[in-house]
């Protein structure tokens, strides 16, 4: 029979996670990811059997910290608890994904720890810390390690968390005081959607308006969302006034989007391109011409 | 920490697995296992059934509560996460001072129409006003934004949460008013229950006694399967209580809309003919079905070769699906008037061109659920339903029963749009009650809703238009496929409905219009909201915009030059003889129309990227069945107690029928609305109203209330002598009669009474008078037609090929609006079906199986609505009302797609109008230039 599992501390969490046998925990926080498996699997009589570790009350998994090292933000953390964080400007765009992932329902309950091992290619919490350059603490019994997020994302619905593990928290490091940042979602609807793609940038300059850090992610448009390193390379003392028109359609070659129900893969790819510019327009205070 | 082990878990709370919370302010401790859902608690657990489900994937926010003041999906949360929490609910609502405010002013706005969103609305909206209690717009949305309904629009949600704040200490809802009833815009009479949680819908009660069923449904499109040992497969399982297959079937193991055509079996027999057709049904008690794994159970699939598609089932060296259709055409459709090839030979311009739709699913938020208990040599059914009378039917002939031993009681209905006019669980719910004589209750899951349920039919339509010089129409001919999937459902309805409107609402002399229904291997498709007629338009306005062009019209000047009107003669052959307010409609347009247009302009003006449209639509909507009979009965009575009752067996499925049919009895009767007490559609007890469909319960049964309370009403007037002014009053068990001064009494306790009590009573009945349809189309196909012009205004974005809605302005000639609320809440409703229509809903077998992966609307997708009420009274209707429900939808696509064009110069031919279909269209037009 499947058990529930709800320790109060991260060590009896990550004692029950080594304990488990062939088939691994299976991880809950919001529930927003775990119920709707659950509700698919059922209507073709499945039912769900797998034992449920709840990571909801282990307090080493909450909060977000913020101070001039970096910032931590706790694997429980909520969409609606990162909306309302105080937080520098480099992390708009991840405050922006929090507000339109689902709704407000949705918001408050799904977490930035789940959206992320749910490892969805949509997954609308990537692409902004993709850019913020975060690290994500991983702990088992055996010990802990980090890895870049980009090393811990690698496809649709994988991670490269092992069956004993426990994602802890995400690490973001100090940003530069000039970073701004701003997240694109492009959907066929105005809630409750899924995107079609999403981009996330965060560009820095320096005293003279020039370009000092530009981070670029892109989402929904390949396995697991990417980061485009030549085009961040190519921007880099650029005067951040006029980047949008270096972006060439070959700085989203390393892209591989897919048909599916939302779009096509030509399309996807186009619109990556058309966000990336619009992206980078905002970002250098340009007018607008129209939200994604 | 805390271990639980399901297998230990009783019923009944242990003391230290019990999770304790609080529950609207009380304390309540449970034992259910902590992984199940909060949704599942509060309902089954501690019968708090006024919160909804409706997907149980937090797609549809039905189910909205707040946990420690924070709106969440409760179908997503975990009841072991909530011990030691506050936890509020629609039950809570009232007793806070925001709560019993949004309640009010949910009601005096008419944002509920069939409910079932309503209690999750409330609570998101609660959220919002405890931190602001006058939130703006933006705001609003942002909130609401969760949450899914399909009957309004959202529009008056919004108003209404955006207006709670001058209900804080009370406030008054009308409920009565001065003066005749009609024409006020009266609360919905049954709108309390569905604002305090308590409606009751199909899932929200059964017998403590009953089984679960659970029906097993075939995976593919086409298959054969095999049965094992079922009874081993059932005895070897605790809790399981029986499988019933095609060999259960006490009666017709087949059940569908018309007579010569119960196609669709209720347990298939061997060979199934779409993904989701049900096999067989699982009973016994809940947690049994629920733990069913499909691996275990003795079945095996044989995956055959499918039809996908018309095209695929018209090939040929196709197969054949049902032996008595060898062609696979169900049925086909004509109307055909004039001399079409002179007709286009005659013309100065001529406009052709192909269109395609897809399935469209009703997505009503109330999946299918109710019960069926078996008393003796009868059987009752308590469930969702669009058409009590058709289901008792079904049930009767499925059982192999009388009529009178069938008694359907229709729950609250949360939403239909003509998804619930077929039979979905009834008929296998009534076998296993029956043979069982147990009470049996089943709730599909949403998934299971839209695999098994009807769908609007995909449409390919070729069409080809033609007018003069001078823009006056001349010829119009089309050739419609209609896929109708694996049973004939509405099939033939369509196929019949779409030559009539084909033409739209217009005087064309040539006419060939042909349509055929088409069997395939998808899923049945049915009646949806226009029964066609949306498909058929999309085609024809697009064309009709070509030759406004090529004949150097305005568009909506070209329409107004061949607006059909009083006195002309329709492609059917039928002569209008009043009530045809299309050009009134788009004469009170013109100023919107010049004025978005002028708006367009300025903004194109400016270089950008982003482009402004304005595109029209025009409709009309036969009322009612097409050319043949569907009669409407009411009775009002009068009893030895003083009570007045109205019994109505139409179905109110949130369109309002209830409130309307009432406020027609009233009005015709001389006594006030809330004197009445309502007997709702029970096959038992009141007349057959006939189904809740064709946008015909205000016309159909309101001529049939207004003649049951004239009826009575003369009765009055005869026992006291009265003349036809006189004025009732109806006090105690006494009904007064004042004429000029003179009062006279009728004693209702002294008159001679019925075994229910009735002493007076007045039963009326209306058939709208039609003439079958010939074979070349030719009669009277209805007694009525609605029409409605409507304009879109929306940008696109070039680059992305998105678009986004400014405006609807909606001009809709209903005859006269009964209550205008009302009215301008079908029509809210039936636009934001249409954007659904034009721009994001595709229903796909096996891959858009969900409200995740379906999109329909949401509060943010509906822009603002103006509308013009135009009322040129239709001599037949009751007070001159026509009806409203589907005509509201039919024109907002075609409005969409033309504004599209008008604002990129691309026609997209496709609907839905996907932001990487219009991209293409938009690249291909680049590419070009």
């Amino acid at each position: 029979m499947a058990r529930y599992l709800r320790p109060t501390t991260l060590e009896e969490a990550l004692a029950l996670r080594a304990q488990a046998g062939e088939t691994p925990l299976a991880l809950l926080a919001g529930g927003t990811d775990v119920y709707p498996v659950r509700t698919h699997k059922s209507a073709w009589f499945q039912p769900f059997s797998r034992d449920v570790l709840d990571l909801g009350a282990v307090p080493e998994l909450s909060g977000i910290q913020h101070d001039a090292a970096g910032t931590r933000i706790g694997a429980t953390a909520t969409w609606s608890a990162l909306a309302e964080a105080a937080l520098p400007p480099a992390f708009d765009a991840l405050k922006q994904a929090s507000r339109q992932v689902g709704g407000v329902q949705i918001q408050n309950r799904g977490t930035i720890g789940g959206n992320l091992c749910n490892a969805s290619p949509a997954a609308d919490g990537v692409p902004p810390l993709l850019a913020l350059d975060a690290e994500v603490e991983l702990t088992s019994l055996r010990g802990r390690r980090r890895l870049p997020l980009a090393d811990f994302v690698l496809g649709n619905r994988r991670t490269a968390l092992e069956p004993d593990e426990i994602l802890v928290a995400i690490h973001v490091p100090a940003q530069p005081e000039s970073a701004r940042s701003t997240f694109l979602k492009l959907g066929a609807r105005a809630y409750l959607v899924i995107s079609i793609a999403s981009v996330a940038a965060i560009i820095a300059t320096d005293g003279a308006g020039l370009v000092s850090d530009a981070r670029i992610a892109v989402g929904a448009c390949s396995a697991a969302p990417l980061r485009l390193s030549a085009l961040q390379a190519r921007l880099i003392g650029q005067p951040a006034g006029d980047l949008a028109a270096l972006v060439q359609p070959e700085d989203l070659a390393a892209l591989a989007p897919i048909d599916d129900v939302r779009a096509s893969a030509a399309y996807r790819r186009d619109a990556a391109l058309v966000m990336v510019r619009r992206a980078l327009t905002q970002l250098a205070g340009k007018p607008m011409e129209a939200a994604a | 920490m805390t271990i639980h082990d399901r297998s230990a878990l009783a019923a009944t709370a242990h003391a230290a697995d019990a999770i304790a919370f609080r529950l609207n302010g009380a304390d309540v401790a449970l034992g259910d296992a902590p992984d199940s859902r909060l949704s599942e608690v509060l309902r089954a657990s501690l019968g708090a059934t006024g919160t909804k489900v409706g997907c149980d994937a937090g797609d549809c926010g039905a189910c909205t509560v707040l946990i420690d003041e924070a709106q969440a999906c409760a179908c997503l949360v975990p009841v072991g996460q909530i011990a030691g929490r506050d936890v509020l609910t629609v039950e809570g609502l009232a007793e806070t001072a925001i709560g019993a405010a949004l309640q009010q002013a949910f009601q005096v706005h008419g944002a509920a129409q069939c409910g079932i969103c309503t209690p999750g609305m409330l609570m998101a909206a609660y959220d919002l006003l405890r931190r602001n209690p006058q939130p703006g717009e933006r705001e609003t949305l942002d909130a609401l934004g969760g949450v899914l309904c399909r009957c309004t629009g959202y529009l008056k949600i919004v108003q209404a949460v955006r207006d709670a704040h001058r209900f804080m200490g009370g406030g008054t809802i009308v409920t009565q008013v001065e003066g005749p009833s009609i024409g006020s815009r009266l609360a919905r009479l049954d709108g309390a229950p569905k604002v305090a949680g308590s409606e009751r819908y199909g899932a929200d009660s059964a017998p403590d006694d009953a089984l679960w069923l659970r029906a097993i449904r075939c995976p593919h499109p086409r298959a054969r399967f095999t049965l094992g040992d079922l009874d081993a497969f059932v005895a070897a399982r605790p809790g399981l209580v029986r499988v019933f297959t095609a060999q259960d079937v006490p009666g017709e193991n087949s059940f569908g809309i018309y007579p010569h055509l119960k196609d669709q079996p209720v347990f298939s027999t061997g060979e199934t003919r779409y993904r989701g057709e049900c096999v067989l049904a699982v009973v016994g008690e809940k947690e049994a079905v629920e733990a069913l794994s499909i691996d275990a159970f003795p079945i095996a699939w044989e995956p055959l070769p499918a039809m996908i598609g018309s095209a695929a089932a018209l090939a040929e060296g196709a197969f054949t699906l049902h032996d008595f259709v060898p062609d696979n055409v169900l049925t086909r459709g004509r109307v055909e008037r004039g001399d079409v090839e002179a007709g286009f030979a005659q013309a100065a311009h001529v406009a052709h061109g192909a269109f395609e739709t897809g399935f469209v699913e009703h997505a009503y938020i109330e999946p299918e659920a109710g019960y069926a208990k078996r008393i003796g040599e009868t059987i009752e059914i308590f469930a969702c339903t669009q058409a009590p009378y058709m289901d008792r039917d079904e049930v009767a002939r499925v059982l192999g029963l009388p009529l009178e031993s069938v008694r359907i009681l229709p729950s609250a209905c949360g939403g239909g749009f003509g998804g619930k006019l077929d039979v979905s669980l009834q008929p296998m719910l009534a076998v296993a009650a029956w043979v069982l004589d147990r009470p049996v209750r089943c709730v599909f899951s949403r998934i299971e809703s839209m695999i098994s349920s009807t769908k609007r039919h995909p449409s390919s339509i070729q069409a080809k238009a033609a007018c003069d010089a001078e823009g006056r129409l001349v010829a119009y001919a089309m050739e419609g496929d209609f896929d109708t999937g694996a049973y004939a459902s509405w099939g033939p309805t369509v196929a019949g409905r779409v030559p009539v409107h084909a033409t739209g609402p217009y005087k064309v002399p040539h006419v060939r219009n042909l349509s055929r229904a088409i069997y395939t291997n998808g899923p049945p498709s049915g009646a949806f909201r226009g029964f066609g007629v949306p498909q058929a338009a999309l085609a024809q306005e697009s064309l009709f915009d070509d030759l406004a062009t090529a004949a150097g019209l305005d568009r909506l000047e070209f329409r107004l030059i061949n607006a059909i009107r009083a006195g002309d003669t329709t492609p059917s052959g039928q002569r209008l003889e009043a009530s045809a307010g299309l050009a009134e409609c788009l004469e009170a347009l013109k100023p919107h129309w010049q004025r978005l247009l002028a708006d367009a302009a300025a903004f194109n003006a400016s270089e950008g990227r982003t482009r402004r449209g304005v595109g029209i639509g025009c409709m009309w909507y036969g009322i009612g069945n097409t050319g043949m009979s569907n009669p409407s009965t009411m009775r009002v009575t009068l009893s030895q107690d003083g009570r007045l009752t109205f019994w109505n067996g139409a179905v109110d499925i949130g369109q309002g029928s209830t409130t309307v049919l009432t406020q027609i009895a009233a009005d015709a009767l001389g006594l006030p609305v809330e004197r009445f007490d309502l007997v709702l559609g029970d096959t038992a007890l009141t007349f057959d109203a006939g189904k809740t469909s064709a946008s015909r319960q205000t016309f159909v049964s309101g001529r049939a209330a207004e003649a049951a309370a004239a009826a009575l009403r003369a009765e009055i007037l005869r026992l006291t002598n009265a003349g036809p002014m006189a004025r009732l009053a109806l006090e105690g068990t006494s009904v007064t009669v004042a004429e000029n001064g003179v009062v006279a009494r009728i004693d209702l306790a002294a008159l001679p009474a019925q075994a229910d009590g009735t002493v007076l009573e007045g039963i009326g009945s209306f058939d709208p008078p039609t003439v079958p349809l010939d074979s070349m189309g030719q009669g009277v196909p209805y007694a009525t037609y609605g029409f409605a012009a409507q304009i879109a205004s929306l940008d696109v974005d070039l680059d992305l090929g998105t678009i986004r809605l400014n405006r609807i302005v909606a001009a809709h000639d209903v005859g006269r609006a009964i209550n205008p609320m009302l009215v301008e809440g079908q029509i809210h409703g039936g636009i934001a079906q249409g954007i659904g229509l034009a721009l994001m809903e595709e229903y796909l077998p096996g891959r858009t199986e969900n409200l995740h992966d379906y999109l329909i609307p949401t509060a943010g997708d509906v822009p603002p609505i103006d509308i013009i009420l135009v009322e040129d009274p239709e001599p037949l209707g009751p007070s001159g009302a026509k009806g409203i429900g589907e005509p509201a939808l039919v024109p907002t696509a075609p409005a969409i797609l033309g504004a599209i064009r008008h604002a990129t110069g691309v026609t997209p031919r496709q609907v839905p109008v996907l932001p990487h279909r219009l991209w293409e269209l938009l690249r291909a037009k680049e590419g070009r230039s």
